[in-house]
């Protein structure tokens, strides 16, 4: 018999969701002894990898010989799948279930370490006991969230939603019905010999077209913008290198074609053919395509069932929660965030360039600090901020830049961060949102970042001094190390401004 | 608001995008993202690198450089643009006084954008010549 821990009741957290979102926050509010319930709706841990992506491989990778001990801090920049863990046996876990056939993890594969974590963790979970709705009610201790559930009601003070972006979504263009979703594609040698028309030049549309390449006898991909690649970004907000094959295939004339156009409606001809109608973004002059199937690479939204309705903000086409830089509903205070969703906190996007919150790599950092965050704010909990000699503080933070791997998973968002305390010294903060170092006041304080600006990756120190705010950009360095004595000698003079003697050393 | 339809229906009524067909529309609602900022959030940084152009959908903010408030800005305002265009830092910040939904568009894809788009840039232009002739007003050296 599988257990079912949390029967409905009061608890003072209930998590939503079991996906690596979720399982990470679990861990950490496990491990910090907070108690808490955790349901979800699937029958077991993993999230949107028990299903996707479609082609079964994963556009995260993980490089096990890259960065030395694989239960190490460091080796997390190399690691972009697994979770987080205080204990060395729960780290790197994404190695031991690759099959050295590629540094992109299978989906099945993802999946397992997934499951292993929880299991190895002891995370417990309520699956199948799905979420249906939400209310709030006002009590002499203050207001409680009621979480409707096909297993009864669950009453908590606060709710962390961590159910992804999962939710099929299609414009409404007329016509769309006789398109399928993306979730919805099929086995791809169901597809020889077809004309195949893709909506949405997103990496969901690329990762169809690439892996149906062999199969179809011609392949359009359309959507209002031009397509860009990461390559040219240079950063994840473009179509990843893995899909770059119909971009060939489309400049050589060779079967692919890439429209910016948008979408006017699809209508099925007498001859059963499909026709796409389109304008051009370019000239606005329309366009016909035939095909014998449609496909919406579309995306997805989040399936938040009533939070909208209890006054919880959303925005963007994947609806997304307005968020803090804690990742807590911009208007329902009480409702945090977890997993993919925490997207909808864009921070500084410094240079047009996103955060990684919507990936694993991304995430998992921000579930540490959100759960240190709810206990120090929330369960009277004091967490350990340990001081920095003055004289190591230099090399500290140049160390920082060079390989935290959370600065390098989170350019521009997350910050390492040190407080000059009077009385205790140097204290070291621990990785922070960079806007919350920014926004939040305080005493003298220093963070350093990584970022990018398209061109280049370089570090950032930002200085908080008598209550003003100044941001030192460091000069990029083609190896990415930054530890050298070209950054030790610009660092000590940023320091030595506000924290005296600090470039002695 | 959401979808990219829904941007481009908001944007159509904005003096900046008024010169655009409805496909362009489409095209700008697909490059341009949206962004909601609470009550009281700084959506600009004075003397912070790396930010972008933003174009107000609904709600108010206030411009703020070195503490003193200098301009309110509401619904199909844009900000942002001066700093990116000069390659500079912005020079006072932009706080949400309410809610504010934008949509913003990166520091690097504006000039590409622009001169992808010179109706909506011959419309900027405007808007800053208008700008200027109100600031030299106000500080008594009227321009033609």
């Amino acid at each position: 018999m599988i257990e079912r821990p949390f029967p409905p009741g009061e608890y003072p957290i209930v998590v939503v969701g079991s996906g690596p979102g979720a399982l990470q926050v679990t861990y950490f509010l496990t491990r910090l002894g907070i108690d808490h319930a955790v349901i979800s709706s699937d029958p077991l841990p993993g999230g949107m990898f028990r299903r996707w992506p479609f082609f079964q491989r994963l556009l995260s990778w993980t490089k096990p010989y890259a960065g030395g001990d694989r239960h190490s801090r460091s080796f997390e920049r190399w690691d972009w799948n697994s979770l987080l863990a205080r204990e060395p046996e729960l780290r790197g876990m994404a190695v031991e279930f690759m099959d050295g056939s590629s540094d992109f993890p299978s989906r099945p594969e993802m999946e397992a370490q997934l499951q292993a974590f929880a299991e190895r963790a002891g995370l417990r979970i309520r699956q199948g006991c799905t979420w249906t709705g939400t209310r709030r009610e006002a009590t002499a201790d203050g207001d409680r969230f009621i979480l409707e559930t096909t297993d009864g009601e669950y009453r908590c003070r606060f709710a962390i939603i961590a159910v992804g972006v999962a939710e099929p979504y299609a414009p409404a263009t007329p016509g769309i019905e006789l398109a399928v979703h993306y979730a919805d594609t099929r086995e791809a040698a169901s597809y020889a010999g077809k004309r195949l028309f893709i909506i949405g030049k997103q990496n969901s549309g690329f990762e169809l077209a690439t892996g149906l390449l062999q199969w179809a006898a011609r392949i359009t991909l359309a959507s209002p913008s031009p397509a860009k690649t990461s390559i040219a970004a240079r950063s994840l907000m473009g179509v990843r290198a893995r899909y770059v094959q119909p971009f060939e295939d489309s400049a050589l004339g060779g079967g692919v074609d890439i429209l910016a156009a948008s979408l006017k409606g699809i209508t099925r001809a007498p001859d059963g053919t499909l026709r796409v109608e389109l304008n051009r973004s370019d000239t606005s002059m329309p366009l016909t395509v035939v095909a014998d199937e449609v496909i919406a690479a579309t995306g997805f939204t989040c399936p938040l069932v009533d939070l909208p309705a209890l006054g919880v903000a959303t925005f963007g086409q994947s609806k997304l929660p307005a968020q803090t830089d804690y990742w807590e509903s911009a208007t329902v205070p009480g409702i945090y965030f977890a997993g993919t969703i925490t997207q909808g906190w864009a921070g500084l996007k410094k240079h047009g360039i996103s955060s990684y919150s919507g990936a694993v790599q991304g995430f998992r950092y921000n579930a540490r600090i959100l759960v240190r965050h709810i206990a120090e704010q929330h369960f009277g909990i004091v967490l350990d901020r340990p001081t920095i000699p003055l004289g190591d503080l230099r090399d500290h933070l140049l160390a920082e830049t060079t390989s935290a791997p959370e600065l390098w998973h989170q350019k521009a968002y997350l910050a390492s961060v040190v407080t000059l305390d009077p009385e205790r010294g140097v204290v070291d903060e621990g990785i922070l949102p960079l806007t919350s170092f920014l926004d939040g006041g305080g005493p003298d304080a220093i963070a350093v970042t990584v970022e990018a600006d398209g061109t280049n990756i370089f570090p950032v120190v930002y200085v908080r001094h008598e209550g003003r705010q100044e941001e030192h950009p460091l000069e990029p360095d083609p190896l990415h190390d930054y530890e050298g004595p070209t950054y030790r000698r610009a660092l000590g003079a940023i320091l030595d401004r506000v924290a005296a003697g600090a470039s002695a050393a | 608001m959401s979808t990219r339809e829904e941007i481009a229906d908001a944007i159509a009524s904005l003096s900046l995008f008024a010169d655009l067909t409805r496909p362009q529309l489409l095209g700008v609602a697909s490059r341009f993202e949206e962004a909601f900022f609470p009550k009281d959030a700084r959506v600009l940084r004075q003397g912070l690198t790396g930010s972008g152009l933003y174009v107000i959908l609904d709600g108010e903010a206030d411009v703020v450089a070195d503490g003193l408030k200098r301009a309110t800005l509401g619904r199909g305002d844009f900000f942002g643009e001066a700093s990116i265009l000069l390659g500079e830092p912005p020079i006072a910040d932009v706080v949400a006084t309410r809610p504010l939904r934008c949509i913003v568009l990166g520091g690097p894809d504006v000039e590409p954008f622009l001169i992808a788009h010179p109706r909506v840039l011959f419309r900027m232009l405007q808007t800053q010549s208008r700008r200027l002739r109100a600031a030299n007003e106000r500080a008594g050296r009227p321009v033609a």
